[in-house]
């Protein structure tokens, strides 16, 4: 699983209200509609300017909040590859990885906006195009990595109709 | 080597032993989703190919976030849900009944040594009664709906051990915000809170509900503690008798870090815009002018809470350039309210009774504010935005400071007023 796109940073503690608010995900289930208000309360033109395979790049406690599915649904359907941050909220983590989000826990300080990245998943290995430089990633568990190369739990249930966990 | 109560609670409902860590398959006791989340669970149950609910029993939808409905979209997600939960004989918790996280535990369906699962973040809120357990997404709720099963990751622990008594007019909520003002809103991250000590034992079981609702508000995936004789009183006075088995941690339980705090000269607290972390005294915000007041919420709408406001409430007028919004957490908790004559004191001093439910706090609706103004809430959360509007300020606090500052037209210290 190849990733490659461009760096949007945002800061520490990206909230999931942040990631699409509460007043949007109450309303419907339409992932589309939704994607066009994602990190809007953070930038305003984030989901006019977010090409497909585009990271999100933050600091800490990245996705920390409410349970809502919605944030990593909203990024996906936006276009975004994966996320890289230092570290994640759990549930989020948790949401992704069942969604078929890539979160990646890496040093993100020295990623710039607009650098050029290139994500092996299987390999674990990031790399920043822009500045010629290999950034060491935290190896996701088998088990999560299984999840997402099924593309998501949904993906895993349907090929096994309950949870394969070896 | 000892186990802590979650390494003890995730062992028994894996049949293996189970230790920090540790990834599990765990049969779960409980499982729980609300109007923002169980619709989408219910499209990815189909999606799965789900047929059949593994343990319908073991499950309740509740419509509380958007309760009654505010617009046509939400009312079609709601019918959804009434569907579903009819097909494949669900309780279901309709408009009017109740915020989630209060009628879980009143209704008998949580208690100590449970595992829970739901979709809502604030699930831990049931730690209060020795139960594990944890907010989950959409897709999770609905592979529980599915296997009856979740996968999780065995959390370390951190002991919160908190000596001393609350002083007057100091409350469960304050030593809350004190204690994630102290470890930071990831503090806890991918962990376990377990809160002891004197202080929390002298907590009645509502103020124990307040303390483990905001575990996550530090990154916990629970907060746990242990059920002492309270704990099983209340479950008595409740009418809940069920299958329940207390879990102690061992003496020698292997903790990620004991933190120690003596609260017994805790002031009230309160969390500034817009991180619930930016915890200071209430004197050093006394005086910031406030436009609109809110008492409820899974934190601080029980009867307790109610009670606490209207004993400062009581005789007084809410100041004119205030809304004073109250929900209460559950239509169980609005009956006493009103049979104790809290809702009358309430509503004579000026304040607006919505229906039990999540509105104002999730910023759906029953009470948005307006850009630039400030409000002091008794909810979780005090994002940017998270009472649907980003230009607003929310400040979290007391029951107690809510209603004192809803008199004062600005944000004032309790004890002034007791």
């Amino acid at each position: 699983m190849e990733i490659k796109g461009r760096a949007h940073c945002f800061g520490d503690d990206v909230n999931t209200d942040y990631i699409i608010s509460g007043k949007y995900k109450f309303k419907t289930l339409d992932m589309k509609e939704l994607a066009k208000h994602v990190m809007e309360d953070l930038d305003p033109e984030f989901a006019q300017k977010v090409k497909p395979g585009d990271f999100v790049v933050a600091g800490k406690n990245f996705g920390c909040g409410s349970s809502r599915e919605q944030a990593p649904l909203a990024l996906l359907h936006a276009g975004v590859g994966a996320v890289l941050a230092r570290s994640f909220a759990r549930i989020f983590y948790r949401n992704a990885i069942n969604t078929g989000l890539p979160v990646v826990e890496c040093d993100t300080s020295e990623i710039d906006p607009g650098d050029e990245l290139l994500l092996d998943l299987e390999k674990g290995i990031l790399k920043n195009l822009t500045k010629q430089k290999e950034i060491p990633v935290k190896a996701l568990p088998p088990f999560m990595l299984k999840i997402l190369r099924d593309g998501g739990l949904v993906a895993h249930f349907r090929k096994y109709g309950t949870f394969k966990l070896d | 080597m000892g186990k802590t109560i979650a390494e003890k609670i995730l062992s028994k409902k894996s049949g293996q032993d189970a230790r920090a860590n540790d990834l599990v398959l765990a049969s779960l006791d409980f499982m729980m989703g609300q109007d923002g989340t169980a619709p989408l669970a219910i499209r990815v149950f189909e999606e799965m190919g789900g047929q059949k609910v593994a343990a319908p029993e073991k499950v309740a939808f509740v419509i509380d976030h958007n309760a009654p409905s505010p617009v046509e979209g939400v009312s079609a997600l709601h019918k959804v849900m009434r569907k579903f939960a009819q097909k494949h004989g669900i309780t279901l918790y309709d408009v009017g009944e109740g915020v989630c996280h209060q009628l879980l535990p009143e209704k008998g369906h949580v208690g100590p040594g449970s595992l829970v699962i739901g979709a809502d973040s604030h699930t831990c809120t049931y730690g209060a009664l020795n139960a594990f357990s944890t907010g989950v997404g959409s897709t999770d709720l609905a592979a529980a709906l599915i296997s009856g099963k979740m996968w999780f990751k065995v959390p370390e622990t951190i002991r919160f051990v908190c000596h001393g008594r609350l002083p007057q007019g100091v409350y469960a909520k304050d030593l809350i915000l004190y204690l994630i003002g102290q470890v930071t809103a990831d503090g806890a991250t991918y962990m376990a809170a377990e809160y002891a000590g004197e202080a929390i034992e002298a907590l009645s079981i509502e103020g124990r509900f307040t303390i483990a609702n905001m575990a996550v508000e530090m990154g916990a995936k629970a907060g746990l503690m242990e059920a002492d004789e309270k704990v099983w009183a209340w479950l008595k006075d409740n009418g809940i008798s069920g299958n329940f088995e207390e879990v102690k941690p061992d003496p020698d339980a292997q903790y990620a870090a004991i933190k120690e705090f003596d609260v017994s000269q805790l002031e009230p607290q309160v969390a500034k815009p817009h991180r619930v972390d930016n915890v200071a005294p209430v004197g050093e915000v006394a005086g910031t002018p406030i436009q609109q007041a809110f008492l409820g919420t899974c934190t601080n709408g029980r009867l307790e809470d109610l009670r606490i406001a209207a004993q400062i409430i009581k005789g007084r007028k809410i100041h004119p350039g205030v809304r004073l919004i109250v929900a209460p957490a559950s239509r169980k908790v609005f009956l006493e309210a009103m049979n104790e004559g809290i809702i009358q004191q309430l509503v004579e001093a000026g304040a607006a009774v919505v229906t039990p439910g999540c509105g104002p706090c999730v910023g759906t609706h029953n009470g948005v504010p307006s850009d630039g103004e400030n409000v002091i809430s008794t909810a979780n959360r005090n994002f940017k935005g998270r009472m649907g509007n980003r230009n607003a300020f929310i400040y979290l606090a007391s029951p107690a400071t809510v209603a004192a500052s809803a008199i004062a037209g600005e944000i004032a210290d309790p004890r002034e007023f007791l």
